[in-house]
C-alpha cells in the first residue's frame, strides 16, 4: 500500500534536459521508478539518456500515461510549470525547484483549491515509497521496505530519518519532505491523515522546523485521532531569533512558530519527542514499545 | 529585503497613496535643496535606519527654520542610533528624510502581510497606531483585527465596512481608506512584498487619512523581477554572508566555537542543536545548498576558518542533491591550501558516501570522521573542549 506512489506510479520530469533534472531522472530510474519522459520546451522530439523528451506536459502525458510529474524547472518559470502540469492532468506534482517567489505559489495555491491534483512542494526533496519508487533527490540506498511512514519539511532531515529507521531495522512505508517554503502544497496535517489511513504504516515521524503553525496542526490532529505511535523532532531550538520573520508574520503566528511552543505542542499531543536529530529513531522505537 | 522608509514612501507615493511631503538627503549639504522640495522650513528630519523606537533614541528631529534644519541633518548624519531594537552597537545613519509635520489627531495600524497558514493575504488592523504592534497584540488583543481578502481580488465593500467601523472612521474617512486599502493590497502583490506595514496610518486634523510611517520587507526569492525599488539586498549583513550569498552559500555569523558545514537548512539547524545539546555552541549558520560546487565548497570552508572563534570544524552533510564526494574535494582542495589549524571532524552519508570517503582517505589528511550525527557533535564538542583547555 504506502502512501501518494507506488509501483504504478509512471513519473516524467519538467526539466529532464537540465543537469539536475537528468542526474536525478537517472538515479529515480536506477531506483526502479517507471520514468516515463520528460519535458523541456523547444526539445520535444528528442531523448535524452533514452528518455523520451516533449514540448509539453500534455503532449507528454498523452504519449506515456504519466500520472506524475516532478519539477526542476528553474524559479522564476516553476509556478507556470506546476500550473502546466495541473491542467494537463497529472495526479501528483512533486516540486523540487527552490527559490519560487512566494506570490507565484500563492497564485498556484489559489489555482489548485477544488481541483484533484495533489502538489508535494516545493523546495522539497520528493517522496518515496520504498523499495518500489521514488520521486526527487532523496538517496534511494537509504530506505528500507517497512512500516515507518515519515513526514519532514526538511529534506536532509529526512533523510536523517530515514537512515536511522533503516539501521534500526524498522524501514519505512513512506517518505515525504513537503519542502520549507511558506506556501506549499500537501501539509504535515495531510500527510499524517495518509499515514494514518494506511494499514501498512504502523509508525509515523513527524519532522518539522521553526516558523508557521503546521506541526501545531498536525499535533492537534494526532492527539485527537491517530492511534498510531508517532515521534516527531522540531530544528531551530538555537536558531537566532529575528533572521526570517517581520513583526506582523509573528502575530499571524500568534504564539506558535518557536521550537519549544511546537516541541510542547508534540508531547501534549502524545508524541515521543527527540531532543537531538540523532534520537529520531530510537525515540520512534520507544514510541512503538510504549503503544504495545 | 528590507526597504527603508524613504524608499517604501517612494512606492507608496507612485502608487497613488496619501504620504506627506519629503525629500531624502545623504550630506548635510544637500539640505537648502531638500526644504527648497519640501517648499518650507518647518517640518521632522527622520534618521533612516532598520529599527524601531527612533524618536526615543534622538533619530527624529522637528525642526522650523533652515538653521534648525541644517543643524539636525549635521547631527543625524553619521551618527550611530541605539534603540531597543539594535543592541549596544546601534545601527550607522547614512540618510535623513525631510518631511513636512502632520497634524495628528489619531493613529491607527494598518498592515498587509502573508498568513502562512491560510496561504493568503491578511489584513491586521488596530485603532491603537505608533505603538509596537506586538505589545498591543499581547495585552489587548481585542483591539486587533485580522481580515483576509478574497486572493486575486483584494478588499470589498463589505470587508471595507467591517475595517472602517472596527477603526472607528467616518463615512468621508471610509470613502478614503477603501482607496488606500485597494492600493495596499495591489502594491502588496505586484510589489512582492512580504510585508507592508503602515504604521501608524494618521488621521489628521483635517481628518484625512494620511500614511505617516511605513515598514516593507520585499520576498527575497522575488528580487530579480523588483530591481526599482533602491533597496540594498546586503544592507544588514556581515562582509562574511555578503561572500557567502556570491556562491550560494547560505551563511550566519554566531558567537560559538564550532564551525558548522552542513547541507540543507533543517539540518544545518539541528546541527547547531545538537552542538547546544553537548554543551559547546556553533560558530555560525551553514548551509551549502543542493548544488554548490566544488569551489562554493571551498570558499565555505575558508569563511568559516576566517572567524577567529572557531576553534573547531564540524561537516555534517547528508548528500541528496549534493554528491558527498564534491564535497569531500571541497573540503580537501581547501585544506591543501589553507592548511588545517583546527581540529576537523567529517560526518558523511546519502549520495556518493563510498566515493567521498575515498576521496578523503586517499587526501590522507588528518581528519576526524565520525560514524553519525551524534558521533559528530560529540566528537567537535570534544575537541572543542580540548582545544579551550
Amino acid at each position: 500500500m504506502a502512501i501518494l506512489i507506488d509501483k504504478n506510479t509512471r513519473l516524467i520530469t519538467q526539466g529532464i534536459t537540465g543537469k539536475a533534472g537528468l542526474f536525478h531522472s537517472q538515479k529515480c530510474r536506477d531506483y526502479g521508478t517507471h520514468v516515463v519522459g520528460g519535458v523541456t520546451p523547444k526539445k520535444g522530439g528528442t531523448t535524452v539518456d533514452g528518455f523520451a523528451v516533449f514540448n509539453t506536459v500534455r503532449e507528454a502525458r498523452e504519449a506515456t500515461g504519466a500520472n506524475a510529474t516532478m519539477i526542476f524547472v528553474p524559479a522564476p518559470f516553476a509556478a507556470d510549470a506546476i500550473l502546466e502540469a495541473a491542467d494537463a492532468g497529472i495526479e501528483l506534482i512533486v516540486a523540487i525547484t527552490e527559490g519560487i517567489p512566494v506570490m507565484d505559489m500563492l497564485r498556484v495555491h489559489h489555482a489548485l483549491q477544488g481541483r484533484p491534483n495533489i502538489l508535494i512542494g516545493p523546495n522539497c526533496p520528493g517522496v518515496t515509497t520504498a523499495d518500489v519508487c521514488k520521486i526527487g533527490i532523496a538517496p534511494g540506498p537509504i530506505h528500507k521496505k517497512g512500516k515507518i511512514g515519515i513526514v519532514s519539511r526538511s529534506g536532509t532531515l529526512t533523510y536523517e530519518a530515514v537512515h536511522q529507521t533503516t539501521l534500526l531495522g524498522l524501514g519505512q512505508t513512506t517518505a515525504v519532505g513537503i519542502g520549507g517554503d511558506p506556501v506549499h502544497g500537501l501539509s504535515h496535517l495531510d500527510v499524517v491523515k495518509m499515514f494514518n489511513e494506511d494499514p501498512e504504516t504502523e509508525g509515523i515521524v513527524l519532522i518539522g522546523e521553526i516558523g508557521g503553525s503546521d506541526e501545531e496542526a498536525a499535533a492537534a490532529y494526532i492527539k485527537e485521532f491517530v492511534k498510531k505511535p508517532v515521534a516527531g523532532f522540531i530544528a531551530g531550538a538555537s536558531a537566532p531569533k529575528g533572521k526570517r520573520m517581520g513583526h506582523a508574520g509573528a502575530i499571524v503566528d500568534g504564539n506558535a512558530g518557536t521550537a519549544q511552543s511546537k516541541k510542547a505542542a508534540m508531547a501534549e499531543a502524545g508524541i515521543f519527542v527527540a531532543e537531538t536529530a540523532a534520537e529520531i529513531g530510537r525515540k520512534m522505537v520507544e514510541a512503538m514499545a510504549a503503544r504495545r | 529585503m528590507k526597504l527603508h522608509e524613504y524608499q517604501g514612501k517612494a512606492l507608496l507615493r507612485k502608487a497613488g497613496l496619501p504620504v506627506p511631503r519629503s525629500a531624502v538627503i545623504f550630506t548635510p549639504a544637500e539640505t537648502a535643496q531638500a526644504l527648497q522640495a519640501l517648499g518650507g522650513e518647518k517640518g521632522v528630519a527622520k534618521a533612516q535606519a532598520f529599527t524601531g523606537g527612533r524618536g526615543k533614541a534622538g533619530g527624529i528631529k522637528l525642526f522650523s527654520n533652515a538653521a534648525e534644519a541644517a543643524e539636525a541633518a549635521q547631527k543625524l548624519i553619521g551618527m550611530t542610533l541605539v534603540t531597543h531594537q539594535t543592541g549596544p552597537e546601534g545601527v550607522k545613519i547614512e540618510a535623513v528624510l525631510f518631511e513636512e509635520q502632520s497634524q495628528v489627531a489619531r493613529e491607527l495600524y494598518f498592515a498587509v502581510t502573508l498568513d502562512r497558514a491560510k496561504a493568503n493575504i491578511v489584513f491586521i488592523l488596530s485603532p491603537e497606531g505608533g505603538m509596537d504592534i506586538e505589545e498591543i497584540a499581547e495585552k489587548t488583543p481585542e483591539k486587533i483585527l485580522k481580515l483576509w481578502p478574497a486572493w486575486g481580488q483584494g478588499p470589498d465593500a463589505a470587508l471595507i465596512e467591517q475595517a472602517a467601523k472596527f477603526l472607528g472612521l467616518s463615512d468621508a474617512q471610509t470613502t478614503q481608506f477603501a482607496d488606500i486599502a485597494r492600493k495596499l493590497y495591489n502594491l502588496y502583490v505586484t510589489t512582492d512584498c512580504a510585508m507592508l506595514e503602515i504604521n501608524p496610518l494618521a488621521v489628521d486634523q483635517g481628518g484625512n487619512l494620511i500614511l505617516l510611517d511605513c515598514k516593507v520587507i520585499l520576498d527575497e526569492n522575488a528580487l530579480y523581477r523588483q530591481k526599482d525599488t533602491g533597496g540594498d539586498p546586503d544592507a544588514e549583513k556581515d562582509p562574511g554572508e555578503i561572500e557567502a550569498a556570491k556562491y550560494g552559500l547560505s551563511y550566519i555569523k554566531l558567537d560559538g566555537n564550532i564551525g558548522c558545514m552542513v547541507n540543507g537548512a533543517g539540518l544545518a539547524m539541528a546541527t547547531m542543536d545538537i552542538i547546544a545539546h553537548y554543551g559547546e555552541q556553533p560558530a555560525n549558520f551553514l548551509d551549502v545548498g543542493g548544488s554548490a560546487s566544488e569551489e562554493a565548497v571551498t570558499k565555505a570552508f575558508e569563511i568559516i576558518t576566517a572567524d577567529k572563534n572557531v576553534k573547531t570544524l564540524l561537516v555534517n552533510i547528508f548528500g541528496g542533491i549534493m554528491p558527498c564526494d564534491r564535497i569531500a574535494r571541497g573540503i580537501v582542495n581547501a585544506v591543501n591550501n589553507l592548511g588545517l589549524k583546527v581540529p576537523l571532524v567529517v560526518r558523511l552519508e546519502g549520495t556518493n558516501v563510498e566515493e567521498g570517503k575515498a576521496v578523503i582517505a586517499a587526501s590522507g589528511l588528518n581528519l576526524i570522521s565520525a560514524d553519525d550525527l551524534e558521533d559528530a557533535a560529540r566528537k567537535a564538542a570534544q575537541a572543542v573542549a580540548k582545544a579551550k583547555g
